[in-house]
């Protein structure tokens, strides 16, 4: 009986199966083009790097090769310190700007602070009105004297108006003013409710927030092309950037300096740079899927308003 | 004046929590706005710092912008900025809805999830990653591209430096990132629907064709108006990274990929035109303020808490 039902409802409600089937076919096509350059890379850098120069950039390549890889893994620690460069960013860096947008989204959202409206838009402003690149350059670079180091790259990203607008409106529709009362009743303080009650109450906003600065820092290249020149501070991305143009990069910081010119021209060139990109890309590829929820939901939760 | 202090003590938690965030405010977004003056001025380097700087860089008033609108540069960049901008937005908005549509029609929802993560994917990528990925088609003399020509026996193309392939491709490389991102945000509302609408439409007997254009996107147009208008409110900002990473930064392409923000970037770091830089950058900030209020307006009218403000 149940599978009668079943059966109607599907009937009623889906397309024909022949159209189902044009469907799948044009969704398939288009996720797997998505996919297909990141499968591409990969498979260039397990190419033979002879194969590569005389075939080009094969689907199927002629020889296969682990090369690219061990040369990475053995070229010293460029690729190591950039990921650890990356990785101490984005983890001080989502922190860091947890922590101010939660405190100051919270402010900005209990009627009882006296200042609320100032703050707001004192935060607003700032989505209207930019000093631009260069003046912004100008402030971190002479100003704050942030040049080539590691705050150049952890505060400009720190904080976004636009994030503090889409969890003061989580914290005003998720934590019911009832609640925060009852605890002042408790007797318990601003700061104490702020962080026993309305954090955990507003995690999954908090998570929201949290991954999309994960992100943010994780793929940020462009502060450090403004500020940073020390190679030992050079984040992941950015240093693909750097590689792209002169593969000396790798070979200036290789470990082994006893490389001989006839060693140094077999080094397998293109096909390491490409694992360079599938290693700084693979950690995301991994954790994606888990987290992706959270990414359309910051745009559903962000029904910004006054 | 006692009232005042007493009020501020009477708010000293919310206060302190405000203070981290409000600092921030301040240094990296209102002073800047002070350092825009340099736009009104020919800047000198001073090694006493920021205010130095700036203080001792002599007055030239609009000079910088007339120097800037009497080069082709100006033109170039507007033209540039807008006409990308413009069909980023139209071809965009028509893909991801098609999408979103296409997506919510399926049968078989596992599928359809294993879809969407592939279609996410562009969206988690860093455009250094992506000018690779674009690298490993357009290479001249590796490239997948130039491979396939050459099984035709065409020519290999010079991607790299030649410009009129340019629009093509960074639309379809812009498009590439974002329509999977969007698409299952459209999705999203597309959920959201009542489905009573659509029992009733097939006890009338809608088609499935009927209903999409007479249920599916009229419920859709709220937040299609709003996304195209928030997009138009920043049609004079570009998209750095895919404008400066996916042509690699080649000189011969800049009459097709330079854009304002790209030309701001080289005047601070290549061409070393401060002055100018600035001015252009303030001029791309005050057309940029009329189009967020303007289209702001506009969200307002239509739905009031879809407005940014």
């Amino acid at each position: 009986m149940a599978e009668v039902i079943q059966r109607k409802k599907r009937d009623f409600h889906h397309v024909s199966r022949g159209a189902n089937a044009v469907l799948h076919t044009i969704a398939a096509i288009f996720s797997f083009l998505c996919v297909f350059p990141f499968l591409f890379v990969v498979i260039i850098s397990l190419t033979d790097e002879k194969t590569l120069a005389t075939d080009g950039y094969r689907l199927i390549p002629a020889k296969w090769s682990f090369e690219a890889y061990k040369f990475v893994f053995q070229s010293g620690d460029t690729l190591l310190r950039s990921y650890g460069v990356t990785i101490l960013v984005t983890v001080v860096g989502t922190l860091v700007s947890l922590i101010l947008i939660s405190l100051y989204a919270y402010a900005i959202s209990r009627k009882s602070f006296r200042y609320r409206r100032f703050f707001s838009v004192f935060a607003i402003l700032t989505m209207l009105f930019n000093g631009g690149m260069i003046p912004t350059y100008m402030v971190v670079s002479q100003l704050l004297g942030l040049k080539d180091t590691l705050w150049a790259l952890i505060l400009p990203l720190a904080m976004n108006a636009f994030y503090i607008m889409i969890l003061r409106t989580f914290y005003s529709t998720s934590v019911p003013e009832a609640i925060i009362e009852s605890g002042r009743i408790d007797g318990a303080g601003d700061f104490y409710i702020f962080l026993r009650i309305v954090l955990p109450l507003s995690l999954p906003g908090l998570a929201t927030i949290g991954l999309f600065s994960t992100l943010g820092y994780w793929n940020d290249w462009f502060n450090a092309l403004l500020y940073i020149d020390n190679p030992n501070l050079v984040p992941l991305q950015s240093m693909l950037m750097r590689i792209e143009s002169s593969i000396q990069f790798i070979q200036q910081n290789s470990a082994n300096s006893s490389l001989s010119m006839a060693a140094l021209q077999s080094i397998p060139q293109d096909t390491s740079r490409m694992a360079m990109v599938v290693l700084a890309t693979l950690p995301i590829i991994f954790a994606y899927p888990f987290f992706q929820r959270y990414f359309v939901q910051g745009l559903t939760v962000g029904a910004v308003k006054e | 004046m006692a009232a005042f202090f007493k009020n501020l003590i009477r708010n000293k938690v919310m206060l302190f929590m405000v203070l981290p965030g409000a600092i921030w405010f301040f240094f990296f977004s209102y002073l800047p706005l002070v350092g825009t003056i340099v736009a009104f001025k020919q800047y000198r380097f001073n090694r006493e710092g920021f205010w130095a700087s700036i203080s001792k860089s002599e007055w030239v008033g609009w000079d910088n912008f007339k120097f800037l609108f009497s080069t082709n540069d100006a033109y170039t960049i507007t033209r540039n900025t807008l006409l990308y901008n413009l069909a980023f937005i139209i071809l965009g908005l028509i893909l991801s809805v098609a999408m979103a549509v296409l997506l919510s029609e399926l049968v078989g929802k596992t599928m359809a999830k294993i879809y969407q993560t592939g279609m996410f994917l562009p969206y988690f990528l860093s455009w250094v990653i992506v000018g690779y990925f674009a690298f490993s088609f357009l290479s001249m003399d590796r490239g997948m591209i130039n491979q396939i020509l050459g099984w035709f026996g065409a020519e290999p193309v010079q991607w790299y430096s030649d410009p009129k392939y340019w629009p093509y491709i960074l639309v379809f490389v812009s498009l590439w990132k974002s329509v999977g991102y969007n698409s299952v945000v459209y999705l999203a509302s597309i959920m959201g629907i009542d489905k009573s609408l659509y029992e009733a439409a097939m006890i009338d007997g809608a088609s499935k064709w009927q209903q999409i254009k007479n249920i599916t996107i009229p419920m859709l147009s709220p937040i299609i108006i709003i996304m195209t208008l928030l997009a138009v409110g920043r049609i004079f900002y570009a998209d750095f990274g895919l404008f400066y990473q996916v042509p690699r930064d080649s000189g011969t392409l800049y009459s097709v990929t330079n854009v304002i923000d790209t030309y701001v970037y080289r005047g601070l770091k290549t061409t070393g035109e401060i002055g100018m830089s600035t001015a252009a950058g303030l001029y791309q900030s005050v057309v940029g303020f009329v189009l967020v209020i303007v289209s702001n307006f506009v969200v307002r009218k239509i739905d009031k808490d879809s407005a940014l403000f």
